[in-house]
């Protein structure tokens, strides 16, 4: 198959990658933010578990 | 009740960090494979061209935008009958999954109508109800942070998550109530889906990968509320985090 069509999608391009993309940035975030706070709890609440036993 | 045992935070949260991995390896394949279908096995539109390719990330957004409110909405009902904690816990976690689907769906659409319909936003009945929609997802999570009291909060939360389901038959039969730009329904018809199969499985493959999605992400939501709800509880420390 040949790439540089590929990327170019018949001349929608930008339209069909941004909508790709876009779809990445909000799924990345999803999993990210969530999953951030979630350790930093985990952290915490060890810690606490530590010291107060 | 059997359910009330499982649904009680002590249960759940070890549970839910034991399903989770399985859903999220579950999620990434399907993924991956709807992907590899939607961008290299499907073919080009003959009227849409290439962009036909957005509507593997549009319509399935656009579908959990729908399921998610309506997974939240059942939950409030069983929540304000049986006052279950969990269900609470679930509709704050679903909210913002829900709004991010919501928002995709919107923007992906709008990048379609630009080369298909020649405009990025109508204020036709599909995009305002679906944009509504969008609304009442913030309106829910403004409303859950306003409120201190986290009964109260889950309380005023569920009864607008109730009244805001009469939204969800207008998005869906919008295109049919009224003479609008968006395309009606090709597949959850009554006499079947009107879509080839070439484009109609990467369709159902994406729809599949991002319920896990939701499914993944919505545990892992939860156990983190639940560590915020649960930070003295005995049982935490005992079983560890």
């Amino acid at each position: 198959m040949n790439w540089v069509e590929f990327f170019n999608m018949g001349g929608y391009a930008i339209y069909v990658w941004s909508c790709y993309l876009l779809a990445t940035i909000i799924l990345s975030l999803n999993v990210w933010l969530p999953l951030r706070k979630y350790r930093g709890q985990q952290k915490k609440l060890r810690q606490q578990h530590e010291t107060t036993s | 009740m059997i359910f009330q045992k499982y649904a009680a935070p002590k249960f759940f949260y070890p549970l839910a960090g034991k399903c989770l991995p399985w859903f999220a390896w579950l999620c990434v394949i399907t993924l991956g494979i709807g992907l590899y279908l939607g961008l290299f096995v499907a073919p080009p539109d003959y009227q849409q061209g290439e962009t036909v390719r957005i509507m593997f990330i549009h319509v399935p957004a656009a579908w959990m935008s729908m399921f998610i409110y309506a997974v939240m909405a059942g939950a409030a009902a069983i929540g304000l009958v049986w006052k279950i904690k969990l269900t609470d816990t679930f509709i704050s976690s679903a909210a913002p999954i829900g709004a991010s689907f919501t928002l995709l769906a919107l923007l992906t659409g709008s990048i379609w109508g630009k080369p298909m319909w020649g405009t990025w936003w109508v204020w036709d009945a599909r995009l305002t109800s679906e944009l509504i929609l969008l609304f009442l997802y913030l309106g829910f999570m403004s409303l859950q942070s306003a409120i201190d009291d986290p009964r109260r909060a889950a309380r005023a939360g569920a009864i607008l998550v109730l009244v805001g389901v009469i939204n969800l038959p207008v998005i869906h039969y919008s295109v049919e109530w009224w003479n609008t730009l968006h395309q009606p329904t090709s597949v959850a018809r009554l006499d079947g889906p009107r879509i080839h199969s070439s484009i109609l499985i990467p369709l159902l493959v994406m729809m599949g990968a991002f319920k896990l999605f939701f499914i993944s992400v919505v545990l892992l939501r939860m156990r983190s509320n639940i560590l915020d709800d649960e930070a003295d509880s005995r049982w935490l420390k005992e079983q560890g985090v």
